[in-house]
């Protein structure tokens, strides 16, 4: 196919384009493939707006007479408006932005298009490899062995090919323990903690049926994680209701009785569905200024939004404490391991982790426990607030785990080597992206899509010193402790640097943020003068001294 | 305290809570009922006392000698503000028609009128207003030549009206050379002002009073108030709370609403001046409460003064205490009656810090500084805001007999500065003109969890960058120090080339170096920030480390609640 297509009319003048914050500007309005193009083409101030088709989340056209309007929402919230003389150049326009923004094929989405104009001093897609983490834990302990039973995508589709299991377990076993656990993702370790060798370690729920199937690997694996004469526990990310009915489906969990050095523990994420709707209602609350507080207030506890995050961060310190604090093993699963599985697991570890809060660690573990670990974002990401397809895959949970981390780093300021807007352009490029980076929703994907090849990495291009510079947290100092958030209703805020980025103006707010910056790069400037002059002193009596002893 | 109470008696003994004026609530558990129900009696009785004089600023003794303590009434000085205002000028001038609080005795002695208001229209107009409170100057925009003035209700009920009153507010538009149309304010609910009319009470007809435009701005009144904040309290009290209870209750409580209209109509206040050059009357119903509140927001929106530390100091002086602001039955001071007793105050600090959050480099002072003024408005403990107005101040000789809050605060402003502050902010935009959209307004968890720590972020941004901006300065000392130094050593060298380089080469442990005087001083003038990096709450009983942890909660031995963490309290 080409786009050419899709493009009825590549091009239209005296467009009217009316964004947040900007004054109205007119101008040039140009479709390409991936893009969409505003040029204000003025000589002495060339205003450009370059927004790329998959970034947008719907469409809205109106006309008044021959003026048409066309309505954009983003997928990073925004939401622009563009009026268009003439009707047929305007309906086309919008009928090539609806079709150019819901491509069906992968591969034609615009990483696959995209040629980097800055120089590649790392490639991303080699930065985290397996292998090289594990020389790290192995350095630790020689308890746990890689495992490549998984290298042709065979024993479980959204798992990588290399993953982490206890040395004592074969191949043999861990293919017996896929079958009993769904989507074949057997329990593995997703994290170690130094400091008591406890480790915490994910999968799906067990097929364990209405008939309380059982699995002699299953359980000698998970406990072969465990130190002699101690407990673990499991974290179930469904409430016991839930995990109940899943075993009229085939799912279920595990019995007390077939692991009695377990402790299981249930703890409600929702999912799905229910995480759409409620950033849907909380976009729309946050998107109507014209609220007054109480309506605000209700519209806000409506949208339950908080409510998720506060579930997810306490069921993560959960696990976290559960490590730290009692000194025992977990196994944290849902239902298919994908989702708030991978909320809690990654969180906890943000929590107990330092290495976790520097950008490199982060970048890890963005790349451990959600990508390779088979989160499927590009359903999960194909629609952000503004959808009304009500798919049923489509959920902001990569999001929600990044306002959780906000919500850590807003009570630890100086605990993180990033600041927000780091966080923030992984939310962007979570939902639209020139890389390749989030394209496919598993490993296995990405390889029959040869993204490595095809497309730039995210991480070739954040990991150079100037993009770098951006997303470095002034306040950093690395602190070794754990960190132990606040989960009280009081102390969890709106994450307002994305819900009301578009709907109020920030400019006091960064212009005090850069004052701050510059208050800390005068320190060091300063600190640094002072050491200078002082030594120049030092040598200079030492000169004097030794002129003196001539 | 603000309330008692003592719960049934446990198997450690009889626990006793005590919920503070400043939103503390400790738990004690007394050992022996006998000892709890003494000392429950002894604080009821304490905290309810019933003369001014048995307060606490009267035996307070900072030892200070008596010219220290006169010079610390005299800091803030309303004639030498009006001044600063630009009045009297030829449009404005001081009454003395006051002066023995003979028109009226919740005024102070001292207040500015428009010129061509006579002393008899003075006087008329006293006389139709609520109390005696007749409309007088607050404050005045020297650009603008407009004026804020305040007053309380007309006694109008359904048709009265008053041809002195009348001409006074002509008086006052007359005052603004510029535009001759002024408002009138009316800070109540339109319903609340329509009920007074019944008790001969009222607002202004418009009809009446020539070049007038009226407007009710609805503000809820002192009890509506009181309930809110109780019931914010109790929301914000509750342990284990669910994010939908938190807000539910936060709107159900109505606070946030309440601080949204203050704010609201202030914004109206400071627009009024600011971009159609109109003088604004502000009242209430009797002119103390909702119309301070007004005033002072609106004045700190159009006056930068205001946003500094002395100059906040002159506008509470100004618009609350010589105002007549009644802190006394509003902070319940004395056993008196509970349905007096209205956080207007808080909510006007409340007020001021979320404009702070709005602009972080507009104010010279910061939220430490909001809540320690909260804090001495109820702790009694200095004479500014004993009694309900300037009258009663005199007759309880406070300026002889207590210390002024005002130099204490002064003292330490080091603590009450804002390191990101920029004088220059206001160079570039004098008036503030804050979005009022009610997602802008939150919950003041500093304010009404000050002592919950648990709450708090566990590092503090603000710490840091003050403890930064102050190193900053004493570096830049020591750098000057250093030059001062360099620059003789090298007067004493005969060779100059000699000194140029020695910059990069170092000579880490030359035996003359390590002794070297300059050498040892590096050690403590570069101090790791310990008290500031150190993250708060990695002990358990920090962290609600029990509320993750409901299951596991059984099993293990409950962990030591922190209201009972008395031995860490420092009061």
């Amino acid at each position: 196919m080409e786009f050419a297509e899709l493009i009825k009319t590549p091009r239209a003048d005296n467009v009217v384009l009316h964004r947040p914050f900007y004054p109205v500007v007119e101008g040039t309005l140009c479709l390409t493939g991936h893009h969409l193009i505003f040029s204000s083409r003025r000589q002495d101030n060339v205003e450009e707006l370059w927004l790329l088709h998959s970034n947008i989340d719907s469409i809205d056209k109106r006309f008044v007479g021959s003026l048409g309007t066309i309505i954009i929402k983003c997928k990073d919230l925004r939401i622009i408006q563009l009026d268009i003389p003439g009707m047929e150049e305007c309906l086309n326009i919008a009928s090539s932005i609806e079709a150019l923004s819901t491509l069906d094929s992968i591969t034609l989405m615009y990483p696959f298009f995209y040629r980097p104009m800055f120089e590649v001093v790392e490639d991303g897609w080699h930065s985290f490899l397996p292998e090289r983490e594990f020389e790290v834990l192995h350095s630790v302990t020689n308890e746990w062995r890689l495992s490549y039973v998984n290298k042709d995508f065979s024993v479980s589709p959204s798992y990588p090919p290399i993953v982490t299991v206890p040395k004592s377990i074969d191949d043999e076993a861990l293919r017996k323990v896929a079958m009993f656990r769904h989507g074949g993702r057997f329990p593995v370790l997703g994290y170690y903690h130094k400091k008591n060798g406890m480790v915490m370690m994910r999968s799906s729920q067990p097929l364990t049926g209405t008939n309380g199937r059982r699995c002699k690997e299953d359980e000698k694996l998970i406990n072969a994680t465990l130190r002699p004469g101690k407990r673990g526990y499991i974290i179930d990310t469904r409430s016991l209701n839930v995990a109940q009915q899943a075993r009229a489906k085939g799912g279920g969990f595990e019995q007390e009785a077939h692991y009695p050095q377990w402790r299981r523990i249930h703890k409600s994420i929702e999912r799905y569905h229910i995480l759409q709707e409620s950033l849907i209602k909380l976009v729309e609350a946050c998107n109507d200024q014209s609220h007054n507080m109480d309506r605000w207030l209700s519209k806000l506890e409506a949208s339950n939004w908080l409510t998720h995050v506060k579930e997810i961060l306490t069921t993560a310190c959960l696990a976290a404490q559960c490590i730290d604090r009692e000194g025992a093993s977990v196994l944290v699963h849902g239902t298919e391991g994908t989702d708030s599985t991978l909320q809690v697991t990654s969180l906890a570890q943000i929590i107990l982790d330092p290495r976790c809060r520097t950008i490199r660690g982060f970048e890890a573990l963005v790349e451990r426990e959600w990508l390779q670990a088979g989160h499927p974002f590009q359903q999960r990401c194909a629609q952000s607030a503004y959808s009304n397809s009500k798919q049923k895959w489509e959920a902001p949970v990569f999001l929600l785990f990044l306002d959780c981390v906000w919500q850590i780093l807003r009570q630890f300021p100086c605990s993180f080597e990033f600041n927000y807007y780091f966080l923030l352009m992984l939310f962007e490029h979570a939902y639209a992206s020139q890389f390749g980076t989030f394209l496919g929703n598993n490993e296995n994907e990405r390889c029959k899509l040869k993204l490595p090849q095809k497309t730039m990495s995210l991480w070739s291009w954040v990991n150079r010193p100037q993009e770098l510079n951006k997303f470095k947290n002034p306040l950093y100092e690395a602190n070794s402790l754990v960190i132990w958030p606040s989960v009280a209703p009081q102390s969890l805020q709106l994450w307002e640097g994305i819900f009301l980025r578009w709907n109020r103006s920030s400019k006091f707010l960064d212009e005090s943020y850069e004052e701050m910056i510059n208050i800390i790069k005068y320190n060091k400037e300063l600190q640094v003068k002072v050491n200078l002059l002082r030594r120049q002193l030092a040598e200079l009596k030492t000169d004097d001294e030794m002129q003196e002893s001539l | 305290p603000e309330h008692l109470e003592k719960l049934p008696l446990t198997t450690s003994g009889c626990p006793l809570v005590i919920q503070c004026k400043n939103f503390r609530i400790v738990h004690f558990v007394v050992p022996r009922e006998r000892d709890c129900h003494d000392i429950y009696n002894s604080l009821l009785q304490l905290s309810r006392l019933v003369r001014y004089d048995e307060l606490y600023a009267f035996s307070y003794n900072p030892k200070q000698n008596e010219t220290e303590r006169m010079q610390g009434w005299e800091l803030i000085d309303l004639a030498e503000e009006y001044q600063r205002m630009g009045v009297p000028n030829s449009n404005w001038q001081l009454s003395d028609a006051n002066h023995d609080y003979k028109i009226c005795e919740t005024y102070p002695r001292d207040l500015y009128v428009p010129r061509n208001a006579s002393k008899p229209i003075i006087v008329g107009s006293s006389k139709f207003r609520s109390k005696g409170r007749f409309p007088v100057l607050s404050y005045y925009h020297r650009d603008k030549e407009a004026a804020i003035c305040r007053c309380s209700q007309p006694l109008s009920g359904f048709s009265a009206r008053c041809l002195e009153d009348e001409h006074m507010l002509q008086a006052i538009s007359k005052a603004n050379p510029v535009n001759r149309y002024m408002y009138v304010m009316d800070t109540r609910p339109k319903l609340n002002a329509m009920a007074n009319r019944a008790a001969g009470k009222g607002y202004e007809n418009e009809d009446n009073y020539s070049n007038i435009r009226f407007q009710f701005v609805g503000i809820e009144n002192i009890h509506v108030m009181r309930s809110s904040l109780q019931k914010l309290l109790e929301v914000a009290g509750t342990r284990g709370l669910s994010v939908n209870d938190f807000f539910s209750g936060l709107e159900n409580s109505g606070w946030l609403r309440h601080i949204k209209a203050v704010l609201d109509a202030a914004v109206l206040l400071a627009k009024a001046i600011a971009v159609e050059n109109a003088s604004v009357l502000v009242h209430c119903s009797d002119g103390w409460d909702r119309t301070s509140q007004v005033c002072s927001l609106g004045s700190l929106l159009l006056d930068p003064y205001y946003r500094t530390i002395k100059g906040f100091m002159v506008l509470i002086e100004k618009d609350w205490i010589s105002f007549g602001h009644k802190f006394s039955d509003r902070c319940g001071q004395l056993d008196g009656d509970p349905k007096e007793i209205s956080p207007v105050f808080t909510q006007f600090l409340e007020g001021v810090w979320h404009l702070t959050e709005q602009f972080p480099q507009a104010f010279e002072y910061n939220e430490a500084f909001l809540l320690q003024i909260h804090e001495h408005v109820h702790s009694c403990q200095f004479g500014n805001f004993l009694g309900n107005c300037q009258k009663e101040r005199e007759e309880l000789k406070l300026t002889e007999k207590t210390y002024s809050f005002w130099p204490f605060l002064l003292d330490e402003q080091k603590k009450y500065l804002n390191p990101l502050y920029n004088p220059n902010f206001s160079e570039r935009l004098s008036i503030l003109e804050p979005n009022t959209v009610s997602f802008n307004f939150k919950f003041w968890r500093n304010m009404y969890h000050q002592f919950d720590r648990t709450m708090h972020p566990r590092q503090s941004v603000f710490n840091l960058i003050m403890s930064t901006s102050e190193q900053n300065k004493q570096l830049e000392e020591d750098i000057k120090e250093l030059e001062l130094k360099l620059e003789q050593q090298k007067g004493k060298q005969p060779n100059a080339v000699f000194c140029k380089e020695p910059l990069l080469s170092v000579h880490p442990m030359s035996p003359t170096l390590k002794t070297s005087e300059c050498f040892k001083k590096e050690q403590p003038l570069l101090p790791v920030n310990e008290s500031i990096r150190t993250i708060e709450g990695s002990n358990t009983a920090d962290n609600r480390y029990s509320e993750y942890m409901e299951e596991l909660a059984k099993a293990e031995p409950a962990v030591v609640s922190l209201e009972y963490g008395v031995a860490r309290m420092t009061c």
